[in-house]
């Protein structure tokens, strides 16, 4: 059960836990343990609501940075990435195979803010070799849903 | 003018589906729960391999039976899920859906005047098909307290020394019923006793909740006997891309493959290639639909339950089959009365056959939000028939 009660719950964290345990075919008292046990063992770390602010009036800029570091000895890059991800404008940092060390996110308020944020605070960091800022223009897909576009049911009503 | 018409077409009945479209597709905003296919899309690989196949300029004829390729597939997943061997080049034949493949099937094997047994309630193709063929439909009504699955006994009762072959059409359309380990090897002692074949539909076999899906071909001395009947529609939700098999006993597919190397030629190139990704790199696809209809099928049977309505837990396909004797009125007047009040389609059991009657299908293939909104409708008009009663 615990496969697939994640998998609900990733998608849907609002789902009522009656409704939860009859798709199941669980008992409530169950989920309501499961989840418990789930939360205790830092496997679900949050619930989090998905918005899309690109329909809101409120303005907000994304950012990616690549960022090349030198790794530190007996922290490898740990400590660093320690130092980027304490900023609450970081939204996350990713320990990156290839061509750079970490991929940051970040959100702020206007491209000032994450240039502003990249040349004062992130490059001036001694183990920061060099970054590389990419602004997101538009979100087509994000945390596997579709952004673009509704689902429209374009089936004939009734088939055999 | 002469008459222009066949004599024997004219006399078959139109599908009782199709009258009841005709007054949903009049009305916009009714919502529907009569549909029988999957809502999914087709998974995205697969199109993609479609899409990659047009590119490449695959747009010719393949091979009457079908793509190489594909029949290998075919071999290799009946293998690997019902453990039985299928020759790729004798004993496999790729067709447009399975629909297809029971018309071809039944003409391949029927004389003037043989008799082909029907379980009912099921897919509204197999009675039409076997008239056309030359054959007589003898219908075995199945009943809600066998949870509509097909017993030794009725079948012996149907038997006749005319009787060529037996429709076998489980997981089910309507009922959701399915056929297990031990049923089938009820109806099976009874089938070779009286040395009759069986056209066994499991376009359905990858949805079911309860034990994977058997296949009577697993069971001895069956799969000689046997036409068995798959397609990718329902499993991979591939319904528009027009694809089935058949496999089976060499002689009948050679014969099969006649009729349709004349009248279809080949099944379409671009879905035979997106069959084969399908069958290499589809399981996962298969495995999650399989887990959202079970959740839905679950949270059908809870709120029947809780209208207090009867219905039989249904083990397979995407549909449930609600009893709505308790209303005093036939399917039909229910779905129609249903449709007019609540603006909500089901499509009523009499359209599977006579022993329908009573009976709703209710199709889950829907999302769970769009069943939640269906279903608050259902237990409104369900109240107020009960109210209006006392």
């Amino acid at each position: 059960m615990r496969e697939e009660l994640l998998a609900i719950v990733e998608k849907n964290s609002r789902i009522d836990l009656k409704e939860l345990a009859v798709i199941l075919g669980v008992e409530e008292i169950d989920v309501v343990n499961e989840l418990a046990a789930l939360e205790a063992e830092g496997i679900i770390c949050g619930y989090h609501t998905m918005i899309d602010w690109e329909k809101t009036s409120i303005e907000k800029v994304s950012a990616l940075i690549e960022v090349r570091v030198t790794p530190q000895r007996g922290q490898g890059f740990d400590n660093i990435a320690e130092r980027i991800y304490k900023y609450p404008e970081v939204t996350s940092v990713y320990l990156i195979s290839g061509g750079y060390d970490l991929l940051v996110t970040l959100e702020g308020k206007s491209l000032k803010e994450i240039s502003g944020f990249v040349s004062d605070k992130l490059s001036t960091l001694d183990s920061v070799l060099s970054t590389a800022t990419h602004f997101i223009l538009k979100k087509y897909k994000d945390h596997g849903t579709i952004l673009a576009r509704k689902y429209e049911d374009t089936r004939e009503k009734v088939t055999p | 003018m002469k008459n222009p018409l066949s004599d024997k077409i004219v006399a078959l009945k139109p599908s009782g589906i199709r009258k009841f479209f005709d007054i949903v597709s009049e009305m916009d905003d009714a919502i529907s729960l009569g549909v029988g296919e999957p809502d999914f899309d087709t998974p995205w690989h697969i199109r993609d391999e479609g899409i990659y196949s047009l590119e490449k300029g695959r747009t010719f004829y393949t091979s009457n039976a079908g793509l190489k390729e594909l029949k290998e597939e075919i071999c290799n997943y009946l293998k690997r899920k019902q453990g039985v061997t299928y020759d790729p080049d004798q004993e496999v034949l790729v067709t447009v859906g399975g629909s297809e493949a029971i018309d071809i099937g039944l003409r391949a094997v029927l004389n003037p005047g043989d008799e082909v047994l029907i379980p009912q309630p099921s897919f509204v193709s197999y009675e039409p098909c076997a008239l056309m063929a030359g054959g007589i439909p003898v219908i075995i009504e199945l009943k809600a307290e066998n949870e509509f699955r097909l017993t030794a006994e009725e079948l012996e009762n149907a038997i006749t020394d005319k009787t060529k072959v037996l429709v076998l059409p489980f997981p089910n359309n309507p009922t959701g019923a399915i056929m297990e380990r031990q049923d089938l090897e009820a109806i099976a002692e009874v089938i070779r006793r009286h040395d009759i074949l069986v056209m066994s539909d499991e376009i359905y076999a990858e949805l079911t909740y309860k034990e994977k899906h058997v296949s009577i071909v697993e069971i001895e001395g069956m799969q000689e006997r046997t036409i068995l009947i798959n397609g990718f529609s329902k499993a991979y939700a591939m319904t528009g891309w027009r694809l089935g098999y058949a496999c089976g006993p060499k002689e009948i597919i050679q014969q099969m493959i006649k009729i349709h190397q004349f009248a279809i030629m080949c099944a379409p190139t671009t879905s035979q290639y997106a069959a084969v990704e399908a069958l290499r790199n589809g399981d996962n696809d298969v495995q999650e639909m399989r887990t959202a209809y079970n959740q839905r099928r679950r949270y059908l049977m809870n709120e029947f339950r809780q209208m207090n309505l009867e219905c039989f837990e249904p083990f397979g396909a995407f549909y449930v089959f609600p009893c709505i004797k308790e209303f005093g009125m036939t399917s039909e007047q229910f779905a129609e009365r249903f449709l007019a009040e609540e603006k909500v389609a089901v499509v009523p059991g009499s359209a599977f056959g006579d022993c329908g009657e009573g009976y709703l299908r209710i199709s889950y293939a829907y999302s769970l939000d769009n069943l939640k909104l269906a279903i608050g409708k259902l237990a409104d008009f369900v109240a107020r028939l009960r109210a209006a009663k006392q």
